[in-house]
């Protein structure tokens, strides 16, 4: 790392970002050199380049790439099981990861808001770059902007991310079919409950964390299980739940999907929390889970796989699409009736009624 | 180690509802029909979300009645909530579920907001309070909507209020009252003129029935000749309570049962009646979205708390609003329409661009529909 | 008007408000409605107030009217 001629470090105890830091001029290069450079140090970033020069995996591996991206304004930034930081790693390396890429290499771009406490932006760095090297998948390129006091929530991230492809392998949402098995990597709801718990300050007997994961070891232990072709489509169910995931895919697909309610896994407490708040699970944002959808005769084979891995631990088999011009995504209730599990309007508001 | 929620997880077990199911189907008599109104927006939304209409035999009709707060919010009350925030400067405080209500000029509290409105979403009532605490600067308004199990904190607010003499703060009240809406409908043109809707029986809602006890619906049973059962909230309950009123048309009892014993007494909830008589008057009338004025249907601020009612503080006028012309809100909610029956269903009026409010409302009408039961308009096409 | 939740109250913190526990998960509620709710009550929960108390015997006996149907449906093929 160049070393610069700083009159003195970084106050990160105290400091706070100012409108120097988004300048481009020497406050600007402190900021990157003592606080993201340090965190992320990789042999790109220490060559000071304004982009990364990168190499890719040999044919056939590397024939083809993911790119993916995502912008990261979540509220509050820390949160319990995670932050604003590994949310937004996790994030973009799981969307790569969805199409059945390895993922490779992140950039990261930053929005910072004038008055955000240093500290805090050390923190979130700090857990961004453990989230990036706990995954294999360096940031190595990035960019930092400073808005005034008011026109920002303290900082928002938005991360981009590239993966390769091998060839021949098709996974997306379009490829499911009737008779094709829904698996789900695990429980629904833990993300976004975490989170509201912040706000309405509801506490729990044992905590609800945020569910936030890089997913793509577990990805790799599944396309490995089943042949290729076996796995149709992976998504993470984020925002919108896995409703809106599996109305996406039902869409992308021209199918139905018919699901079982009782084999859908749900923590008691996120269960009792939404109803408490008067908010439908399906609905809620899932950080660490995958829907993936598969050849009926590699079910169990899959869903063995998923179940291997300490991320899958908790994996079921939650449905089947079916042959519905409607699209309609239907589930069989745990009370014995059926619904249709629709689409979501706007934000999922707590009802009274 | 389970930690299931008591006095819920029991309330919806499939294998008793299957059970409930086939006494129900053995108890209709053939060739009758039955048609009951769930009043409820709970229990709207609990027949949906657990697909009760699967396990019910074809010979009972559900009627989905008014009983949604939010339904039944006219838009000329939300476009004076709209106007406290956008024109009065105030931060406006209200339950999610009145949000995304369309109102006039296009906007809705959630678009208002978009526009620069401080509009505050809050779970209760003492929540706007402490934001009146907290910025002592500006005017805070509760936009109160809901039926009796809603008013009382809200009488309870008003009351800490004055203890206070808090100044910034106000309520704009526009609960309002069951056994009325129930009348109107009772009355109502339709039903009378024609007996095309012939109401058979009510499922009397849940934890309205909590706070009023079970005794202001004898009225019906006795005026009106109309059985009421009285339900919890509960899948299981919703179920009984049907097989309770099939019971009752076949003998021909017109009685108050109530199936929801666990919560409900004959008196109510006194504490709660007695914090709301209070706090609130009747209104001569009010209206209500869909059905026009209905005299005594509502609750307005008494003059001793006058200092907190946020119409009289604001000087604000009231303005009603047509529907669109081809909304069928208003039948639908009388029980004489159904949501396939009006041509804006599904087409221009959806979840994500209600037209009215029976679309907004995860409980009304056509949202419950739309969302959970649309599928079966489906034609199953003849071989 | 329709969403509350029947809960255990596990602690009182004054005489206006209480925890309650629904599931594993806690809350502070008022019980201004219901002044009477001890520890160990359910109470019926709607927009961070107590409406009302729950009857436990009435409870069990409504949920035995329930089995007894499934004791005499279940028997029919």
């Amino acid at each position: 790392m160049t070393k610069q001629n700083y009159i003195r470090p970084l106050d990160l105890k105290h400091g706070r970002v100012d409108m120097n830091h988004g300048a481009g001029g020497r406050a600007s290069m402190q900021l990157i050199d003592e606080l993201f450079a340090r965190a992320f140090d990789n042999e790109w970033l220490r060559q000071g380049n304004d982009g990364a020069l990168l190499e890719l995996p040999a044919a056939p591996a590397g024939q083809r790439l993911v790119m993916a991206t995502d912008g990261h304004v979540i509220s509050p930034i820390f949160f319990p099981g995670g932050d604003i930081g590994c949310l937004a790693v996790h994030g973009t390396v799981n969307d790569v990861a969805m199409l059945g890429a390895t993922p490779l290499y992140l950039a990261a771009s930053f929005i910072l808001e004038e008055g955000f406490a240093l500290a805090d932006l050390k923190r979130v760095v700090d857990s961004m770059a453990a989230a990036s090297r706990a995954a294999g998948v360096p940031i190595v390129t990035g960019d930092t902007k400073v808005v005034e006091r008011g026109k920002g929530d303290g900082v928002f991230i938005a991360t981009t991310g590239i993966g390769c492809v091998p060839e021949g392998r098709r996974i997306g949402g379009a490829q499911c079919r009737p008779g094709d098995v829904v698996l789900l990597s695990g429980s629904i709801g833990d993300h976004g409950v975490a989170v509201l718990s912040q706000r309405e300050s509801l506490e729990f007997e044992t905590a609800i964390v945020s569910d936030t994961a890089a997913l793509h070891t577990l990805v790799a232990a599944l396309l490995a299980a089943v042949p290729e072709g076996a796995v149709r489509c992976l998504r993470d169910p984020t925002r919108g739940g896995l409703a809106t995931t599996l109305n996406e895919i039902a869409r992308q697909s021209k199918a139905g999907m018919l699901l079982q309610e009782a084999a859908i896994p749900i923590q008691p407490q996120v269960e009792a929390a939404c109803e408490l708040l008067g908010l439908d699970p399906l609905y809620i944002a899932n950080e660490g889970k995958l829907v993936a959808i598969v050849a009926p005769e590699q079910a169990d084979a899959a869903l063995a796989a998923l179940r291997a891995h300490p991320l899958g631990a908790q994996a079921a088999r939650i449905g089947e699409v079916s042959d519905d011009p409607q699209r309609f995504v239907q589930m069989a209730t745990r009370f014995g009736g059926r619904r249709v599990v629709d689409w979501l309007s706007g934000e999922p508001l707590p009802r009274i009624c | 180690m389970s930690q299931h929620m008591k006095y819920v997880d029991e309330y919806r077990d499939g294998d008793l509802a299957q059970r409930i199911a086939e006494s129900i189907a053995a108890e209709v008599r053939p060739g009758q029909r039955y048609s009951f109104m769930e009043f409820c927006g709970g229990h709207t939304h609990a027949i949906a979300r657990y697909g009760i209409a699967e396990l019910l035999p074809p010979s009972i009709r559900m009627i989905h009645g008014p009983g949604c707060p939010v339904c039944v919010l006219p838009i000329g009350r939300i476009d004076q909530a709209i106007h406290l925030a956008l024109q009065r400067d105030a931060i406006v405080c209200t339950y999610g579920d009145t949000m995304r209500v369309p109102a006039s000029g296009g906007l809705s509290l959630m678009k208002a907001k978009a526009r620069g409105g401080d509009i505050r979403m809050v779970y209760s009532a003492a929540d706007a309070l402490k934001i009146a605490r907290a910025t002592p600067e500006r005017e805070v308004v509760f936009f109160a909507i809901g039926f009796e199990t809603t008013t009382p904190p809200t009488a309870l607010v008003l009351r800490q209020a004055a203890k206070e003499q808090l100044a910034n703060f106000s309520v704009l009240s526009c609960h309002v009252l069951t056994p009325s809406a129930i009348t109107h409908i009772l009355e109502s043109a339709e039903v009378r003129q024609y007996g095309t809707v012939p109401i058979d029986g009510f499922v009397g809602p849940a934890h309205v029935s909590i706070v009023i006890g079970s005794a202001p619906y004898e009225h019906f049973a006795e005026e009106y000749r109309k059985p009421v059962v009285i339900a919890g909230f509960e899948p299981l309950d919703v179920m009984q309570a049907i097989r309770m009123l099939v019971r009752q048309v076949n003998e021909g009892r017109c009685e108050v049962e109530n199936e929801f014993t666990r919560a409900v007494t004959p008196d109510g909830n006194l504490a709660a009646q007695a914090v709301v008589s209070e706090v609130f008057e009747l209104r001569e009338r009010f209206e209500w979205r869909g059905l026009g004025e209905v005299p005594y249907s509502a609750l307005k601020i008494r003059p001793a708390y006058a200092h907190w009612d946020a119409e009289r503080r604001f000087a604000l006028d009231y303005a009603p609003v047509p529907d669109h012309k081809q909304c069928e809100c208003g039948a639908i909610l009388r029980g004489v329409k159904t949501p396939t029956d009006c041509k804006l269903f599904g087409t221009v009026c959806t979840p994500e661009n209600p037209m009215g409010s029976c679309m907004v409302s995860s409980e009304g009408a056509c949202a419950a529909h739309y969302s959970y039961g649309r599928f079966r308009d489906i034609p199953v096409v003849a071989a | 008007m329709c969403l509350a939740l029947p809960a255990r109250i596990v602690a009182l913190l004054d005489h206006d408000t209480a925890v309650i526990d629904l599931g594993g998960v806690r809350k502070t509620i008022s019980i201004e409605l219901t002044p009477q709710a001890q520890p160990g009550d359910y109470v019926i929960v709607h927009v961070g107030h107590a409406i009302g108390m729950v009857d436990a015997e009435e409870a069990e006996r409504t949920l035995a009217l329930f089995a007894e149907l499934a004791a005499q449906e279940g028997a029919a093929p």
